[in-house]
């Protein structure tokens, strides 16, 4: 299990490197120059921006650097704002991202696996029928219509919850209900389908022969069983969350990480749009890492096989 | 019993054995394909997905025609008109007829996911194929850096290419736009295609067709490509809307298509504005669009992967 | 020897979507209290059916019971409820299924596993559950139990596994053992361990066994009494002495001759029987063996025979046996 832990482990930092080199170079492949845009600007002001972002430097050298910096924990400056760093901007941005990310996150957890469980218990019957048209409309419709649909409908009827805003629990609900409907919806249809496989294996005819009572039979055997394929999959629903989160930061207004990302990609903000991609990538990589671990400690069969190895 | 029949001695008569059929199969036998078929024409849900995706199709090639409007011609003096008996979709803050730009922006919605998942379906093959004729060693290393490729990820690189090859206020090109897209969203299909490869490769009826003397082609033919091509067809399909649903998320974060071409999603980026000030068909009815074309798709793929399970076969 | 279990004129039938399929037509059969009772027959002529409609564990829809009785000491199971079932199940009757390797729960330990019907049946504490779950592997014979009651089942091969399952079974000493077969998937070696320790249990505990089996030599040395069992219905039914050495029905004698033995010259060819068993959803209106019979008349083909019993114990279902079958015989040759 230990050499497992490493290799996934070394395989993470990789894709982690992959990742950072890739952004680098294709951050600084963009034609033109950053600062030439900024209308006209003396040459001597324009030699000194040059200096001040180590942009007169060798690119390789640049990157050699950028990389240092990151071990550092460094992301750098922002190439527009004036008085903060990348770094200020993420301790600004990203509690507020992660708390509605989290939200969102539990609210999915909490649904998405109990309409799956449903819908298989009462296959082709009412329960599936409502449980599977809630996750077919979490799927198809996407986060900003969710978003913009509870704007117009919720929150300009119902007075307590606000349109936008961030600072209170309050303003967090609708954010967090169209930010989670999408993980709800793909939790669900999974859930189902692992269900109704897990309901026709033999333990469970097993557990009926023994005479235990139907819940326990579904409780103890068939959802313990059904819920493991979900939690291989939570990592790429938190990188769902999170793309989400961008789309659903701009809607609801939320000075989250996501909508900083935004607002860079539309500043042209080179050195921030890096610095956040980045940031994103080492959460995720390091979130997937922690998913993995999590599994090999909850699946008995996969703990021994990754010991065999 | 006896008293019931009436019973002679003829009756009793040996009857040979070739006047019996014992493999005879009562059960009506069915093709593969159209058995497949059955089943999915079965899921209602299924065929409503895919009339919906049919119609799309149709709509997106002859909508921007009907009305005599075009995508880009501006009327000012006809801004923000809500759906009328002329403007069936209204119009837009630069009076363009949004009946014609929702069809326009279909077209390119569909074309970006159909587009997207041949790429992927192109790259898959051919990536995952080799992978799985390839030794032991190379296919190690070619799962391995797929792996890293996929572990990006997904929407995060679409941003940042349409950021690098978009310059400030230009849109992003069609080109660049599936080029984003079919980055990383390969690697699902080829791993699917490497398993399929591998399984056959080692599967018992392959090795049996073999030992009873099938040449290769011939098992290539007729066991690895039915075989692996369900799980293909039902990759496509959800592939389409996935690529959409990135279009439209990109479009929305303002890196779609340069005005005034359009998606569905570019259209709600522009709609948007007009929810503040009334004017929420701007946004409502290219929204319904792309939940439109999302469910289809998503339901027709549910339901090819049903009707491809053998295990569901009855 | 009291009669513990009493099948009578059971149907049991699946809907499809081609339309209802007829798995177990019209059977009767009964089960004496420390009796073994082996049904035998080729895949899907209905012995799992049965089996599983006795515990009531058919997946309902599909399947439906159309018709009989399911007699368990005294009283008819079909008329419980799912409630009064769960006290039957795993207490007075016990299952053992084919596969091992899936019959277990993967992410639950052994012990647990084995003791958790009696934990809810007789609310035993966590340290006495432990015990008798140590108590049992040791009864299965199953090596280092107070080690092994920690594993997982992915952990025990598949013999240990099966050893497993029956320790699950016996564990609540009940009266009666359904074994749907229960060395299929084992290794030949391995399947001669377990029926050992089957019969050993048997003497233990004093308790009845139904072994659905398609393995003729399995039956031969386990079981007391015999039903052959073809396409939904019984052929022939008798003591094992009685089936083995005088069989009457031709599918009997086909099946027995399809086992081969070891007395057999090398050049001797495996006897198998032609052909596949009817589809049983359009079942033949006669006898069901017609098409694949080598002694099939004429009458064979739209009238099912009734029972003929050669001794008390020993019935079989054949125009064959009647009188003027012989006459016709007699006046050909």
């Amino acid at each position: 299990m230990k050499k497992y832990l490493f290799k996934r482990i070394i395989m993470s930092a990789i894709t982690l490197w992959a990742i950072i080199t890739i952004t680098f170079f294709l951050m600084h492949s963009i034609p033109g120059n950053p600062f030439r845009k900024e209308g006209k600007m003396p040459q001597v002001v324009y030699e000194n921006l040059q200096k001040k972002y180590g942009l007169d430097k060798p690119l390789p050298e640049q990157y050699i650097i950028y990389l240092k910096n990151l071990l550092k924990g460094d992301f750098g400056d922002s190439m527009k704002s004036k008085v903060e760093t990348v770094n200020d901007m993420i301790r600004r941005g990203f509690p507020v991202s992660a708390y509605l990310g989290l939200e969102a996150l539990f609210i999915a957890l909490i649904f998405g696996p109990a309409l799956g469980a449903l819908a298989a218990l009462y296959q082709n019957k009412f329960p599936d029928y409502i449980s599977m048209i809630i996750a077919i409309i979490g799927i198809s419709v996407p986060s900003f219509i969710m978003g913009t649909i509870l704007i117009q409908f919720v929150a300009k009827n119902v007075s307590w919850i606000p349109i936008g805003g961030w600072g209170e629990f309050k303003h967090t609900f609708l954010p967090a209900v169209a930010l989670s409907l999408m993980p709800l919806a793909y939790m669900a249809r999974l859930m189902r389908s692992s269900m109704l496989e897990i309901l026709g294996q033999d333990y469970i005819k097993t557990a009926k022969s023994k005479g235990l009572s139907k819940s326990i039979v579904i409780l103890k055997h068939a959802i313990r069983n059904a819920v493991l394929p979900i939690i291989s999959v939570l990592g790429t629903l938190i990188s769902n969350l999170l793309v989400g989160s961008f789309v659903i930061e701009k809607i609801f207004g939320i000075p989250g990480l996501g909508k900083f990302f935004v607002q860079s990609i539309n500043n042209r903000d080179y050195t921030l749009i890096m610095g956040t991609t980045i940031f994103y990538a080492i959460i995720l990589i390091v979130l997937l890492l922690l998913v993995d671990i999590a599994y090999i400690f909850i699946d008995p069969r996969i703990r021994l096989t990754k010991e065999g190895r | 019993m006896d008293n019931q029949i009436n019973l002679s001695k003829d009756m009793f008569r040996p009857v040979p054995h070739e006047d019996r059929n014992p493999e005879k199969i009562r059960r009506p036998s069915i093709k593969y394909w159209s058995d497949v078929w059955r089943r999915l024409r079965q899921n209602k849900l299924s065929m409503v997905g895919l009339t919906i995706i049919l119609l799309m199709i149709l709509m997106s090639i002859i909508g921007p025609l009907i009305n005599g409007y075009s995508y880009f011609e501006q009327d000012y003096s006809k801004i923000n008109l809500h759906p009328n008996a002329i403007h069936w979709f209204g119009t837009d803050e630069l009076g363009r007829d949004q009946f014609t730009r929702i069809w326009f922006g279909a077209r390119y919605s569909l074309i970006i996911g159909i587009l997207a998942a041949t790429i992927d379906f192109i790259i898959g093959i051919l990536y995952g194929g080799l992978s799985g004729i390839a030794t032991r060693k190379v296919d190690n290393i070619m799962m391995r850096i797929a792996e890293v490729i996929y572990s990006i990820p997904y929407l995060l690189i679409v941003i940042l290419l349409s950021v690098v090859f978009s310059s400030e206020g230009s849109g992003t090109s069609l080109f660049v736009l599936i080029l984003a897209m079919t980055l990383t969203d390969w690697v699902p299909m080829a791993i699917l295609v490497r398993g399929q490869v591998l399984q056959l490769k080692e599967s018992e009826y392959s090795l049996a067709a073999e030992s009873l003397g099938a040449t290769k082609p011939w098992i290539l033919r007729k066991h690895i490509i039915p075989n692996t091509l369900g799980p293909i067809l039902v990759n496509i399909t959800l592939t389409i809307p996935r690529a959409i649903f990135a279009e439209a998320t990109l479009s929305f974060l303002g890196l779609g298509l340069q005005a005034p071409k359009s998606s569905l999603g570019s259209l709600a980026n522009d709609g948007l504005a007009g929810l503040a000030v009334g004017n929420g068909y701007q946004i409502i009815i290219p929204a319904i669009f792309i939940s439109l074309i999302m469910f289809g798709f998503n339901v027709l793929g549910d339901g090819l992967r049903d009707a491809l399970d053998p295990r569901l076969r009855k | 020897m009291k009669t513990l279990l009493e099948v009578k004129n059971l149907s049991v039938s699946f809907k499809t979507f081609f339309g209802e399929v007829e798995a177990v037509r019209n059977i009767s059969f009964d089960v004496g209290s420390s009796e073994t009772v082996a049904i035998v027959g080729e895949s899907g002529c209905g012995k799992s059916v049965t089996a599983n409609s006795i515990m009531q564990l058919l997946p309902m829809p599909p399947a439906f019971f159309k018709n009989g009785q399911i007699i368990f000491n005294g009283k008819n199971l079909l008329d419980k409820s799912d409630k009064e079932m769960e006290v039957v199940r795993g207490n007075e009757i016990s299952m053992i299924f084919q596969d091992p390797m899936t019959s277990l729960n993967p992410t639950m330990k052994i012990g647990k596993q084995i003791v958790e019907g009696l934990i809810r049946h007789q609310r035993l504490s966590k340290s006495e559950a432990k015990k008798k779950a140590v108590e049992m592997l040791n009864l299965v014979a199953v090596p280092e139990p107070e080690k092994r009651v920690n594993q997982y089942p992915h952990e025990f091969s598949g013999g240990m596994r099966q050893r497993v399952m029956i320790a699950l079974a016996m564990v609540s000493t009940p009266r009666l053992l359904i074994a749907d077969e229960p060395t299929t998937a084992l290794d030949v070696t391995v399947q001669a361990q377990i029926l050992e320790l089957m019969k050993e249990i048997q003497n233990k505990l004093e308790m009845a066994i139904i072994l659905i089996t398609h393995d003729l030599g399995v039956v031969a040395d386990m079981s007391d009494k015999v039903i052959v069992m073809y396409a939904g219905q019984i052929l022939e039914e008798g003591l094992t002495d009685e089936i083995f050495k005088a069989p009457c029905h031709p599918y009997t004698i086909k099946l027995l001759a399809s086992v081969p033995s070891l007395n057999m010259s090398r050049n001797e060819p495996l006897h198998s029987i032609d052909g596949t068993p009817p589809d049983l959803y359009i079942p033949p209106k006669g006898c069901s063996f017609y098409d694949r019979c080598e002694n099939a008349m004429k009458i064979c083909k739209d009238y099912m025979p009734e029972f003929h019993s050669r001794s008390a114990t020993h019935r079989s279902r054949c125009w064959l046996n009647h009188p003027m079958a012989k006459d016709s015989e007699r006046g050909e040759s």
